[in-house]
């Protein structure tokens, strides 16, 4: 993997830091009035998603990190893995529990999620924006409310709970937005 | 689409022509004379932080061309100036600095560069200090040592602690990835400076550090009183370094050894060689009158004066459109 000096920095650049990948989210020159200049960093690492700054002397290069974002269709869990295949190529990838974390209340099968890969494997697992999924649990809602109150938890297919307004019912159909895990509408038949 | 619209708005623009303005009235009620220097020389900035742009000047009947340094300061010549009996002289100079560009850096700005024969650095702070209420109309300045802010700050004496210490403290405050293995001292220093004082100092009203170590001298002499500290100060406000000042070392054989040491640092570090600017050491040999002199950022000057986040704000066009 290439070097990246520190003038090549920019936010979406991936580079390694203490053996784990990261992106950068800001970069700042920093320099005083006389003598080294230095850039101020922001940095996620991609596996323990911790936010953290970093202080780099500016001309220093840091080793890159090979991370590549691909859009992936979910398939299925075997109980142990979760396995996506590339539509194109029907190449399948597997990613593990880890990886997946909290996306793996929004999986629905034939979705396409995109996955963060490091030298190939899978790290992170971003679910679309939007998912629709079938209602399992929720109480009946009282007759003649309308949307617009606090509504009631309702449990969906995957285990997600979101709050549903009275009116939806066991066994519909719901779109949720997977970013804020919130209810958008009924899905569209 | 093309990207051909000015960075500053035209608001901006006008800000920036009416701080100009205010700059030369000020001087010229003062009696120090406009002066314009060459912006290509045949000689260079030796200082290893400074990367200066080159150029060639190819003449009709010869076959190489001349190599040409385009100015980072314009101190080389206005000294020469000095030399030859000017008196008091400003400049508004479009300098070029081949380096990185941020928020507050583009590769070429306007810096307001001025002498005072017979003046200290002490009397040149004063006069700083009015300048910058003459144009953003700001409360006056405060001024603390060197030593003070950083003892203030990180906690420490930059003049007497060692390596080691510096790198402990740099290390605590979170910056472990350049202070671990980091073997020079300025460096060090730099870095606490950057980070942990410069943020803290000049919020409320502008702030003068003054007596920086003297293995950061640059161009300033070195006090008498404290020889380990040099007559050099900066000036910051709201987050920005706004200005570099020195009481002038008119030394010739210290300011040719300092040149040479920093070809010879340029060289460990892999970076060219810089000839050596003969005109000024033999203009200093002849004498340089007992002077201070100061550089000052006018682009961050004009961002102050009309509140814009990044230098882009007040340039007509920024490098990323130039």
């Amino acid at each position: 993997m290439a070097n990246y000096s520190t003038n090549e920095f920019k936010a979406g650049l991936k580079i390694m830091l203490d053996g784990e990948p990261c992106n950068i989210l800001e970069n700042e020159y920093v320099k005083p009035g006389k003598g080294q200049a230095f850039n101020r960093v922001k940095i996620r690492k991609l596996i323990s998603n911790k936010v953290l700054e970093k202080t780099f002397k500016s001309g220093d290069s840091v080793e890159g990190a090979d991370v590549l974002d691909t859009e992936l269709a979910y398939l299925y869990n075997d109980g142990e893995f979760f396995h996506f295949m590339n539509n194109e190529t029907f190449e399948q990838i597997a990613a593990d529990e880890k990886a997946v974390g909290d996306a793996v209340k929004w999986l629905v099968e034939n979705d396409t999620c995109t996955l963060t890969l490091w030298n190939g494997s899978p790290i992170a697992v971003t679910p679309p924006n939007f998912v629709e999924l079938e209602i399992t649990e929720t109480d009946p809602g009282l007759k003649g409310d309308t949307a617009g109150t606090g509504g009631k938890p309702a449990t969906l297919a995957t285990g997600a709970v979101v709050r549903v307004p009275l009116f939806v019912q066991t066994g519909e159909v719901i779109k949720v937005d997977t970013r804020s895990g919130e209810y958008v509408s009924r899905a569209q038949k | 689409m093309s990207d051909w619209q000015p960075s500053a708005t035209l608001t901006r623009l006008q800000a920036r022509a009416e701080v100009m303005q205010r700059i030369r009235a000020f001087f010229a009620a003062r009696g120090v004379l406009e002066v314009e220097t060459p912006s290509l020389c045949a000689a260079g900035v030796t200082d290893v932080h400074l990367q200066a742009f080159t150029t060639h000047l190819h003449m009709p009947g010869k076959q190489q061309g001349q190599q040409l340094f385009l100015q980072t300061s314009p101190e080389y010549a206005m000294k020469r100036l000095l030399c030859a009996g000017s008196g008091p002289i400003f400049q508004l100079f479009r300098a070029y600095r081949n380096e990185e560009a941020g928020r507050h850096h583009n590769p070429e700005f306007t810096l307001l560069e001025w002498y005072r024969p017979g003046f200290d650095h002490r009397q040149l702070i004063s006069e700083v200090d009015a300048l910058m209420q003459h144009v953003l109309a700001c409360p006056g300045a405060e001024i603390f040592t060197y030593q003070q802010v950083f003892v203030d700050h990180v906690g420490v004496d930059p003049l007497c602690a060692d390596i080691e210490a510096l790198r402990d403290v740099a290390m605590q405050r979170g910056h472990g990835d350049v202070a671990e293995n980091e073997t020079d001292k300025d460096t060090l220093l730099q870095l606490l400076f950057c980070m942990e004082v410069e943020p803290r100092i000049g919020q409320q009203a502008p702030c003068f550090v003054t007596h920086f170590p003297a293995s950061q001298a640059a161009l300033a002499r070195i006090d008498e009183q404290d020889p380990r500290t040099a007559r050099r100060f900066e000036l910051y406000y709201k987050g920005m370094e706004l200005a570099n000042g020195f009481h002038e070392l008119a030394d010739a054989d210290e300011q040719q050894a300092r040149f040479e040491q920093d070809n010879q640092q340029r060289q460990r570090l892999g970076l060219p060689q810089v000839p050596l600017d003969h005109y000024l050491l033999d203009a200093l040999r002849s004498g340089l009158p007992d002077c201070a002199g100061v550089a000052l950022g006018v682009d961050r000057l004009v961002m102050l004066a009309c509140g814009a986040r990044e230098i882009k704000e007040v340039l007509s066009f920024s490098y990323h459109n130039a």
